[in-house]
């Protein structure tokens, strides 16, 4: 078991024809995920190939030839949102958007569309998600994983490769590692991403990884108290970063007092969860919690 | 993206919002005709002489006076123009004051507090305002926490008149003529012009009974700045740190912090990481570098020019985790970044991912001084006891 992805989940590609869809669909596909189909705008027609996958103009005209469960997201910012927007309407189920620098307000639209919707938005960005020896949706580097027992979510992409890495040298391995993304408005919530772990069998353990901004994480430790039976490692990033700097991720700034990384690793730690010290320290905690 | 109280009154008067009236210069040659056509066009004595910079505090820090009198404007304006102003915002190092602001002077009754940003827990605007105007609102945050009113405007058909009522009954401003429509201009500024912030400290009554925008600050969303020519064209490159700016130029995201362990990353969480790892082991980061996710001889070398300009930095941390880009590529990218340089700081380097291995190898056996680690642990300890 996993959650949201596995070996049949058939993805459709939108962005297909841009360079960084066409290269990150051919990873994919060697990775193993059921990549059926990409969508430009524009580009599709009868004959229209790439990687010998069909080229649509839209979802809908992909969908009269396809069954497609996912949709994955890499076209330029501007364009990303109105991408979403044609999933959801189009009803895809689950949809990943890779895109960096979607402006806020069109997110916002985004979001209020979703909250709406049957569908299930990851990123945007964000690496995407992998279910480790079996599909992967994104960017995520496929050969660091193996299939195990614990359950990935972050709001970072590297952060999110460092510990599928380090709690795979531990011996456990991973089910399905998620990169919420990095963002102010994104579309699922680490509270989201948690109630499916809390629904998976082979889920055993939980990391998650959070970053200075916003309350996301707070909100997270106390659903995690209120709710979930699984052990918990978290660690937060930014311990060092000044107020009033945005580091790197739109999302990762300090405005307020329980927004720092030392205010929510006290949160975390008063709900019950494992907080490592360091970066460092991530697979060995979940080692010590669940080995 | 940050803009001076003068563009942003700009930008609020094409909505209709009433502001305090005035002309900004950069040149002290025009200070007596500039105070003398704010005299004359806004028909006063009395003027106000505003530092224009990129931070908050200015006027217990010295950048905002009162001028009763021409001659009073007048030294005011030479003395604030080219002055370096230390507020709590801008650090111990100050600002220098390219720009000022001359206004005219009002006759305040009451004075308010106004924003408008974005509540990310409600996915939704939120008005705060307060009747505590004029003074810094984070201590009124703390001190007074019930004189501070949040009125949310989420995607529901009313919301924006339900809010803008309730801020209106809460500052008791009912009295004053078209102050609805005011507030519902301000939104609409907020929404069209892409702003994370829209903040007027203070908006005052006056005893003309007006409601007027005496200051503005206005956060734009660097990410919507594509269709927004004429705010982006507001950018002040001397606002910013010349290294920041410069590592923008090569793509790079970089943030100039006060220790002496250069940190280069991949990633912003991993970079953050690293720096918290760095100040575990005893040390200080020097910085925050995001290379990105293509970490290529020509970013790695770009990294350690800006690293490097920062005089402080006694060794430098790399920790890239090499995902889709393999290590050995990165490892000799390094190499070859630190022979052209000609480096004379500790490098310390840890990659992790494909070709990890194959990549450690490369770096012991080439003939130059590195330092190569394989976890962060070790790489940051490393870092930091090799300059003690």
């Amino acid at each position: 078991m996993s959650i949201l992805l596995n070996k049949n989940t058939n993805i459709l590609v939108q962005g297909i024809t841009g360079s960084e869809g066409s290269f990150h669909a051919e990873q994919m596909m060697e990775y193993g995920s059921k990549v059926v189909c990409g969508v430009t705008p524009g580009k599709g027609g009868h004959t229209a190939t790439i990687k010998k996958l069909p080229v649509f103009n839209s979802i809908d005209e992909a969908k009269k030839e396809f069954q497609i469960d996912a949709t994955v997201i890499f076209v330029p910012p501007r364009f990303a949102a109105k991408a979403i927007i044609e999933a959801i309407e189009a009803r895809v189920e689950l949809i990943v958007c890779i895109s960096e620098g979607i402006p806020a307000r069109d997110m916002v639209t985004v979001k209020n569309m979703l909250d709406k919707s049957s569908s299930t938005l990851i990123g945007p960005n964000c690496p995407g998600l992998i279910t480790a020896e079996e599909s992967k949706i994104g960017i995520t580097p496929g050969f660091i994983c193996k299939k195990g027992s614990v359950g990935i979510l972050s709001r970072s992409g590297t952060l999110t490769y460092e510990a599928i890495d380090q709690v795979v040298n531990v011996g456990l391995g991973i089910t399905t590692a998620v990169g919420i993304g990095g963002d102010p408005v994104i579309g699922s919530s680490m509270i989201d991403i948690l109630k499916h772990f809390q629904n998976d069998d082979d889920t055993k353990g939980i990391v998650m990884i959070g970053e200075i901004g916003g309350n996301m994480e707070n909100d997270a430790a106390r659903w995690v108290k209120e709710n979930l039976s699984k052990p918990v490692v978290s660690f937060i990033a930014g311990q060092t970063a000044p107020k009033g700097k945005r580091m790197g991720h739109a999302g990762a700034i300090i405005s307020e007092g329980s927004e720092t990384a030392e205010a929510k690793i006290k949160i975390l730690k008063e709900c019950g969860i494992s907080v490592a010290n360091t970066v460092s320290e991530i697979g060995v905690t979940m080692k010590t919690l669940i080995g | 993206m940050k803009i001076h109280e003068y563009q942003a009154k700009e930008i609020l008067k094409k909505y209709n919002i009433p502001i305090q009236e005035g002309y900004a210069i950069e040149n002290s040659a025009d200070i007596d005709s500039t105070i003398k056509k704010v005299q004359a066009d806004f028909n006063c004595e009395a003027v106000i002489v505003k530092a224009q910079i990129h931070a908050g505090g200015r006027g217990k820090g010295g950048g905002v006076k009162y001028c009763p009198t021409f001659e009073d404007a007048q030294g005011a304006a030479n003395t604030i123009l080219g002055m370096n102003l230390i507020t709590h915002q801008t650090g111990p190092e100050g600002k220098m004051v390219n720009k000022i602001l001359i206004t005219e002077a009002l006759d305040i009754e009451k004075e308010y507090y106004f924003a408008i940003t974005f509540d990310r827990s409600k996915n939704s605007d939120v008005f705060i305002v307060s009747s505590e105007g004029g003074v810094d609102i984070e201590e009124v945050a703390e001190n007074n926490p019930d004189q501070i009113i949040k009125a949310w405007i989420d995607d529901s058909p009313n919301a924006l008149e339900s809010a803008v009522k309730e801020i209106i009954t809460s500052l008791s401003l009912e009295e004053f003529e078209n102050v609805e429509q005011m507030f519902k201009d301000l939104y609409k500024c907020y929404l069209e012009s892409d702003c994370s912030l829209l903040e007027i400290n203070p908006l005052v009554s006056t005893t003309s009974n007006e409601i007027i925008a005496l200051d503005a600050k206005v956060d734009i969303d660097s990410n919507s700045l594509f269709r927004h020519p004429e705010i982006a064209a507001y950018h002040d490159k001397s606002e910013e740190d010349p290294l920041e700016l410069k590592a923008a130029e090569y793509g790079l995201n970089y943030i100039k912090l006060d220790g002496n362990v250069g940190c280069m990353v991949n990633g912003a969480g991993l970079a953050m990481a690293t720096m918290d790892i760095v100040k575990h082991c005893g040390g200080e980061p020097a910085n925050f570098l995001d290379v990105g996710g293509a970490a290529n001889v020509e970013t790695i070398k770009n990294g350690f020019k800006i690293i490097l300009s920062d005089k402080n930095v006694k060794s430098i941390l790399i920790n890239i985790f090499g995902g889709i880009v393999r290590c050995d590529r990165v490892a000799n990218g390094v190499i070859q970044a630190v022979k052209e340089l000609d480096l004379d700081v500790v490098v310390v380097v840890r990659l992790q991912g494909t070709n990890a291995k194959l990549a450690k190898k490369i770096l012991d056996e080439s003939d130059i001084e590195l330092i190569s680690a394989e976890t962060i642990n070790e790489a940051a300890t490393k870092a930091v006891e090799m300059i003690k």
